[in-house]
């Protein structure tokens, strides 16, 4: 039986006693101090106070870290099937390697000639995206998925710019089933967002896009597979429309787990891709981060007379390798580049723990993985399709990609049970629940995706509870309506956490409202 | 409630407003509203919370057969044998006076009208659907939808929106010719998405109001110099006049060129005059809540006539997410068919700042 670890544990500021100390922080080394001499930190950049951070003993550290790991579920604990996540295992052969002190101690600004072995891992990475996109370049700059978006977004407003069509190009398409970073991303670079429905099979309306589109359209983002978990039918002909006004596809890579070694966004005809390393390429993400968002492009003419292209526009640095003195270098943002969209080459540890990941499994592994994913998720289909209250909307009988997406509708409407009771339900055997309320096209959605991780006998739980959580709806309710009770923090009042009033993002914040509720009484 | 609203329907009548009550007597019509009205009651599932009544068979005696008897507080009105459009603004008026939170008032268009007279937007508002017709947007779907939103708005968890109450000439109705006006707006309570507050999405705008300057911004920024507007009804219209500083006619139709004021409350003919002094026009318009028309309800100024000389590609359609989300489909009405099949197929709708839905016009 489940039951999580329930500490009253106060927060490490309130551990706090003036004058304790975990370390003591060495004198420098002598040879050091000859070499450079005095170190004088200029007036403008000391503090003039010290910081008012928590003064704790290391036991302590250690101990309130691990009651608060005690607390927490992750991938470590049990499944985590959230949808479009990719909750995948982090295998410790990549974590050992990407946390070796020769690659977490090297500093961004080192000579290249004495990096040159994280330079050809990056290379290589580089070179086996590109493969595994089909693409003709990729850029491992972005720290994010939304933060490739980012990238691609200006990307295509820099290769309008360039042809002199912005003035027109001021609208970017996206499907009703996209990420919710998707229209954000082009706002941020400053597009207008359409957005066009689903028809019942869950690929894009096609009459729809065509009526959204015209001069003014300046691309259109889709992730494919798509949120529901199917694969777009029409992705061709939804390719050549955009085409057809020079608008740019850009692919969200956020479900390449549901077709990697099957089909590739640059065979489908994208023009812009990204790729969530810290999804589809196992390295931690969820508290676990950072992650890492590279963009991938197929090559194409910007500009004719002044022979620009569109790899000329990618951001921040790429690793390229110099033949002539067999050594790998970074190369820079060129003139025309988006520029920097971080300090830095990237977020190398992930990175690092993505070739690792591509390294162990090969070619053949990574399409096996794949189908381990597909196979997970439409064997979990064929255990829930038919139990009372549950409904898998949008395409009825296509087989499932990387996720399904339930509908617990019929539920809610016959016995008040919500897609919320049901994550509720889930969490209090210790299973974490599924992405729910998402996509916004299907009601009371649970959205799941086991990743090639999960065990048969993991799936067969989790649908076991899910048949249980129903018999329950239809025949005490009300009990669904007090889960979780076995976990650390019990059911929550949404409104309440989530009111300006309640909220504290941080600890001085904290203090500031407890201060004017003091004084209030 | 309404006792006699709805009563028109099975015998074949448009509407008990005027002589049509005594018709539809002769013609052996049954009340039909105390039993929505129970229906209502009896599935509300909060008990925390009091009931001023209407007198006798305006609501005292409906909610004295519900399971919520206990809750009845206060009784306003006279008990009377027939009832008139006058009992219920007085009702509705005396309730606001002794302070309830909410008027939840069961009947159709006629009754939405009579509230609305009473207490305009003083409070929020909510409609039992009962009548025969019901055009106007503040009714739930049915008594027991009506019962979950104001569970959800006794618990804190509604957006108060503004909805239209329309107008529907009865006796026109009656011999078939649909006359419809926008006679004004009610608030009405909507049940929250506040699950998404949290999930991975963007904010669908926030708040109503928010939404709606969100979407004026978007429109005044686009707007085109030497333009004629043709500023369509409602709040979500109105919002970008009020942005522009304008002072606009909440149910009629406004023209603005270059952020300017140059016609106001217009007719047909007026608005014919004025495309005639601008070679370039739009028309900015936001559908009637819950059934989605765009034109053919309470803005039959904007003829076909005005629609077939502005052209499909220059009608621009505004809407709060609150209000599209339930929305399937447009619809159009212009009462020329042609006209009707020109506005059909896809369009796309401002929905926030710089954000556009594709939907159908059917």
């Amino acid at each position: 039986m489940f039951r999580q670890a329930r500490w009253d544990e106060p927060l490490i500021f309130e551990l706090s006693r003036p004058g304790r100390r975990g370390f003591i922080v060495p004198e420098i080394d002598p040879a050091i101090k000859e070499a450079v001499g005095d170190i004088k930190i200029p007036a403008k950049l000391r503090r003039e106070k010290p910081p008012e951070l928590p003064e704790v003993s290391e036991v302590e550290v250690i101990r309130h870290y691990t009651r608060l790991t005690q607390m927490s579920y992750g991938v470590d604990n049990g499944p985590v099937p959230l949808g479009s996540c990719t909750m995948k295992y982090n295998p410790r052969v990549a974590f050992e390697i990407a946390f070796d002190p020769r690659i977490t101690m090297l500093h961004p600004l080192q000579d290249e000639r004495t990096v040159q072995g994280l330079l050809e891992i990056l290379y290589h990475l580089q070179e086996w995206l590109k493969h595994i996109t089909g693409m003709d370049y990729c850029c491992l700059h972005p720290a994010a998925g939304a933060h490739g978006e980012l990238a691609g977004m200006l990307l295509t407003r820099k290769y309008h710019e360039l042809r002199g069509q912005l003035d027109k190009k001021r609208e970017i398409i996206v499907p009703d089933s996209a990420h919710g970073t998707n229209p954000a991303s082009a706002s941020m670079a400053g597009f207008k967002v359409v957005e066009v429905p689903s028809d019942e099979n869950g690929n894009i309306d096609l009459d729809a896009l065509r009526a959204a589109v015209g001069e003014s359209t300046a691309g259109l983002m889709i992730t494919n597979p798509s949120t529901l978990g199917l694969f777009e039918e029409n992705i061709e002909e939804i390719t050549r429309i955009i085409h057809s006004v020079d608008g740019l596809l850009y692919y969200d890579g956020a479900n390449l787990n549901g077709i990697m070694g099957y089909t590739r966004p640059g065979d489908m005809g994208f023009d812009i891709a990204h790729i969530n390393i810290h999804k589809t390429f196992s390295s931690p993400h969820g508290g676990g981060g950072p992650g890492a968002g590279p963009i991938c492009i197929k090559d194409r003419v910007v500009d004719p007379d002044k022979n620009i292209w569109l790899h000329d526009l990618l951001p921040g640095y790429r690793v390229v390798y110099d033949e002539e003195k067999d050594m790998y270098r970074l190369e820079g943002p060129s003139k025309h580049s988006i520029g920097l969209l971080k300090t830095f080459f990237g977020n190398v540890i992930p990175l690092v723990w993505g070739y690792v990941y591509i390294l162990s499994l090969g070619a053949r592994g990574l399409r096996l993985a794949t189908e381990q994913a597909v196979l997970n998720t439409n064997y979990f289909v064929e255990l829930i399709k038919d139990v009372r209250g549950y409904s898998i909307p949008y395409g009825p009988g296509r087989h499932r990609k990387h996720e399904v997406v339930i509908s617990a509708e019929k539920m809610k409407d016959e016995t008040g049970v919500t897609a919320e009771d049901v994550a509720k339900g889930l969490l209090d055997v210790g299973l974490h629940a599924p992405t729910i309320y998402f996509p916004l096209i299907v009601k009371e959605a649970l959205m799941t995706e086991f990743t090639e991780s999960e065990t048969i006998e993991n799936i067969e739980e989790y649908a076991k509870r899910l048949k249980e959580i129903s018999q329950i709806a239809y025949t005490n309710p009300s009990k669904a309506k007090e889960w979780p009770l076995s976990t650390s923090v019990k059911r929550i009042d949404n409104v309440r956490a989530n009111h300006p009033k309640t909220l504290a993002p941080t600890w001085r914040i904290y203090l500031r409202k407890m201060r004017k509720a003091d004084s209030n009484v | 409630m309404n006792p006699i609203a709805g009563m028109g329907g099975r015998v074949g009548l448009k509407g008990t407003d005027g002589e049509a009550y005594e018709e539809a007597l002769r013609r052996g019509a049954r009340p039909v509203s105390p039993h929505r009205a129970i229906e209502f009651l009896n599935h509300v599932r909060s008990t925390d919370f009091e009931i001023i009544a209407a007198a006798g068979a305006m609501g005292e005696e409906e909610v004295l057969a519900s399971n919520k008897k206990d809750l009845l507080r206060l009784v306003v009105g006279e008990r009377k044998e027939r009832t008139t459009a006058e009992d219920t603004k007085t009702a509705a008026r005396e309730m606001v006076e002794k302070g309830t939170d909410i008027i939840v008032f069961v009947g159709g268009d006629g009754t939405a009208r009579d509230i609305l007279d009473a207490v305009d937007e003083e409070i929020p508002v909510l409609g039992v659907p009962s009548g025969v017709k019901m055009f106007s947007a503040v009714f739930a779907v049915n008594p027991r939808a009506a019962a979950k939103v104001l569970d959800e708005f006794l618990r804190g968890r509604t957006s108060l929106v503004e909805r239209e109450v329309l107008d529907i000439d009865e006796e026109a109705y009656r011999r078939g010719v649909l006359r419809i006006r926008l006679y004004g707006y009610l608030k009405v309570p909507l049940p929250r998405d506040d699950l998404l507050q949290y999930m991975k999405t963007v904010s669908k705008g926030g708040e109503e109001e928010e939404n709606k300057l969100a979407i004026a911004r978007t429109i005044v920024e686009d707007m085109e110099p030497n333009t004629l507007y043709l500023l369509g009804p409602g709040t979500t219209v109105k919002a970008v006049a009020d942005l522009l500083g304008i002072d606009k006619t909440l149910l009629g139709v406004d023209a603005v060129v270059n952020k300017k004021l140059v016609g106001k409350d217009l007719d047909e003919a007026g608005i014919l005059r004025l495309l005639d002094r601008y070679s370039k026009a739009k028309i900015i318009v936001s559908p009637i809540g819950g059934q989605g028309f765009i034109f053919g309800r309470g803005n039959q100024q904007l003829s076909p006539r005005v629609i077939r000389r502005i052209g499909r590609n220059n009608i621009i359609v505004i809407a709060t997410w609150n209000k599209i989300k339930d929305l399937p489909y447009l619809r159009v009405d212009t009462g020329d068919p042609d006209v009707d099949e020109m506005l059909r197929g896809y369009i796309k709708i401002l929905v926030d700042y710089r954000r556009y839905i594709v939907k159908k016009i059917v």
